[in-house]
């Protein structure tokens, strides 16, 4: 009630009652996304019906997490706002650095490019999902970045490494010409790339000798 | 690319299973609906707030329009295959292999990951000022900033304009009219068959749109004929940069030869027009000849017959010449 008194402009439009409903509806949205939305994130919500069940169960880095997602949210925004999983880090947003890849279903794809309603029922992997759960153990490709030190300032390096990922599933043999064609959606504003080969490189070599 | 934005303004989203059901939904909202197939042109312009649709229509959930099929006479694509399954693909690749030649020239490996084939065809020009929300011709307003004397029209077209200077920004576009791909286009009224390079239309047809589709139809599948498969091919995409970039110019061109000589070629090049431009007159200069040196220097030289340059785009004239030069020449 404290909240819905603090928001004048809602009492305006609506009465307490159907405001209340509205705050039950949004309920996560008010208390862990808020911050998301300029201006007065509530009226949006509480005012269009959506064709889509918000309350969803996400399978991020094999776990179910429950969540409630807008239509019109990005992967990368839940995961980084509500999943609190920031290592996908955000760039452009506009599916041109490749600083918010991730695997789906094993698939290296752009988290800022996609609606998080596109990805229910299937696996999202994160770079918080490469090491092993239990043992902590990181994976090969987190392993040969740690070797090669491949990175400056390393914001491109969650991508670069789920990219690194996928290439190595798909092609566990490639030339450093191939490696270049598999990265080539990740941008590294250090110009690092001859280092971030290779590690690519390094990486395939040791998923090999696994 | 306006401002930075942090999120998409709220729509509806809908989430069909069929084919049926998504016809249904496009015929309910009309205008107000957006087709969405991978995203990556949609959420651009979600983003900038310069197209604000109602009601979007996921097509990721309906298993009919995705994977490749032998067909009678031919193989075929369903619209919301993704363009790594299409490169990938070993029917494709020893058949069809422009096709897949096109589709791993897309962008990224991300892109090709979650763009499809249908999206790729169906994407809308890549004109800042249009993309920008300028309100010129194509938007809808009465002028093309792009075609003004000051303007940034390095991009732009050489030919075939007609008010608005975008191009098709398509690289799968000139493969599949060289391999003669028909697109079928599905509505509320039933299902029609166009051949590739009408699928395409220019601004003199209508500004608006970069395809003969409106806003109850839905793209479901492309088949390539068996005509063109297993022809000589020869693809080639000219860019700033070895990766995202579109074109500035690309060409893609069938050839079918019975000895030394060219019985039959179709032609297409991307990035010179509103539309992809099927070269008609030089596919009839090239049949017949061995696809020599004499030969291919007159079908450069007839293709960009008529060239009108902008201002910053003249180098596109010689990109063009050239490279449908290299083509023919590719098969002598």
């Amino acid at each position: 009630m404290d909240q819905a008194e603090s928001m004048g402009v809602l009492e305006e439009k609506y009465t307490r009652r159907t405001f209340i409903k509205g705050v039950i509806a949004t309920g996560a949205t008010a208390s862990s996304a808020g911050h998301l939305f300029r201006g007065s994130p509530l009226l949006g919500a509480a005012t269009y019906q959506t064709a889509t069940e918000r309350l969803i169960t996400l399978n991020v880095n094999g776990q179910e997490r429950r969540v409630d997602v807008l239509p019109h949210e990005t992967l990368a925004m839940t995961l980084r706002y509500k999943l609190g999983l920031t290592g996908t880090k955000l760039g452009c947003d506009r599916a041109e650095c490749g600083a918010c890849t991730l695997l789906v279903d094993g698939v290296a794809q752009y988290g800022c490019s996609m609606l998080t309603h596109q990805v229910r029922g299937r696996a999202v992997t994160t770079i918080e999902g490469l090491e092993d759960p239990d043992t902590g153990e990181l994976s090969v490709v987190q392993q040969a970045v740690m070797e090669e030190g491949a990175f400056q300032c390393a914001f491109c390096a969650p991508g670069f490494i789920m990219a690194m990922t996928e290439m190595i599933e798909v092609n566990p043999n490639p030339t450093r010409e191939e490696a270049r064609h598999a990265l080539s959606g990740n941008l590294c504003r250090c110009a690092d790339y001859d280092k971030i080969l290779t590690c690519a490189m390094r990486a395939a070599e040791l998923a090999r000798s696994v | 690319m306006a401002k930075i934005r942090d999120m998409i303004p709220a729509f509806e989203l809908y989430q069909p299973t069929t084919v049926d059901d998504a016809l249904e939904l496009l015929d309910e909202h009309r205008e107000q609906a957006w087709v969405l197939a991978g995203g990556l042109d949609s959420f651009d312009w979600f983003k900038d707030r310069v197209k604000r649709p109602s009601a979007v229509v996921d097509l990721g959930g309906i298993p009919d329009l995705t994977g490749i099929r032998d067909v009678e006479n031919g193989l075929e694509i369903g619209a919301m295959t993704s363009l790594t399954a299409i490169e990938r693909d070993e029917q494709v690749r020893s058949a069809y292999s422009i096709v897949a030649d096109a589709a791993r020239h897309v962008a990224t490996p991300q892109i090709r990951n979650q763009g499809t084939l249908g999206g790729n065809v169906g994407q809308d020009t890549r004109c800042w000022y249009y993309r920008s929300g300028w309100p010129c011709y194509r938007a809808g307003g009465n002028t093309c900033y792009a075609a003004a004397p000051q303007a940034m029209n390095r991009e732009h077209c050489i030919m075939g304009r007609s008010r608005c200077v975008a191009v098709n920004p398509s690289d799968t576009a000139p493969a599949l009219i060289a391999v003669d791909a028909k697109m079928i286009v599905e509505s509320n009224d039933g299902p029609r068959v166009y051949d590739a390079e009408d699928f395409f239309i220019g601004p003199a047809i209508d500004i608006t749109r970069m395809t003969v589709m409106k806003s109850r139809d839905l793209l479901t599948r492309i088949q390539l004929p068996e005509t063109w498969a297993n022809a000589e091919f020869y693809y080639e995409k000219i860019r700033d940069r070895g990766s995202w970039d579109f074109q500035l110019v690309s060409v893609a061109a069938a050839f079918r030869k019975s000895g030394d000589t060219i019985e039959a070629a179709r032609i297409a090049v991307n990035g010179v027009a509103p539309f992809p431009v099927r070269l008609d007159a030089v596919e009839r200069l090239v049949q017949g000849t061995t696809g020599d040196e004499a030969t291919a220097n007159a079908a450069g030289e007839l293709a960009i017959e008529g060239a009108q340059p902008l201002r910053h785009n003249e180098y596109k004239v010689p990109l063009m010449r050239n490279l449908v030069r290299r083509a023919v020449r590719s098969v002598a």
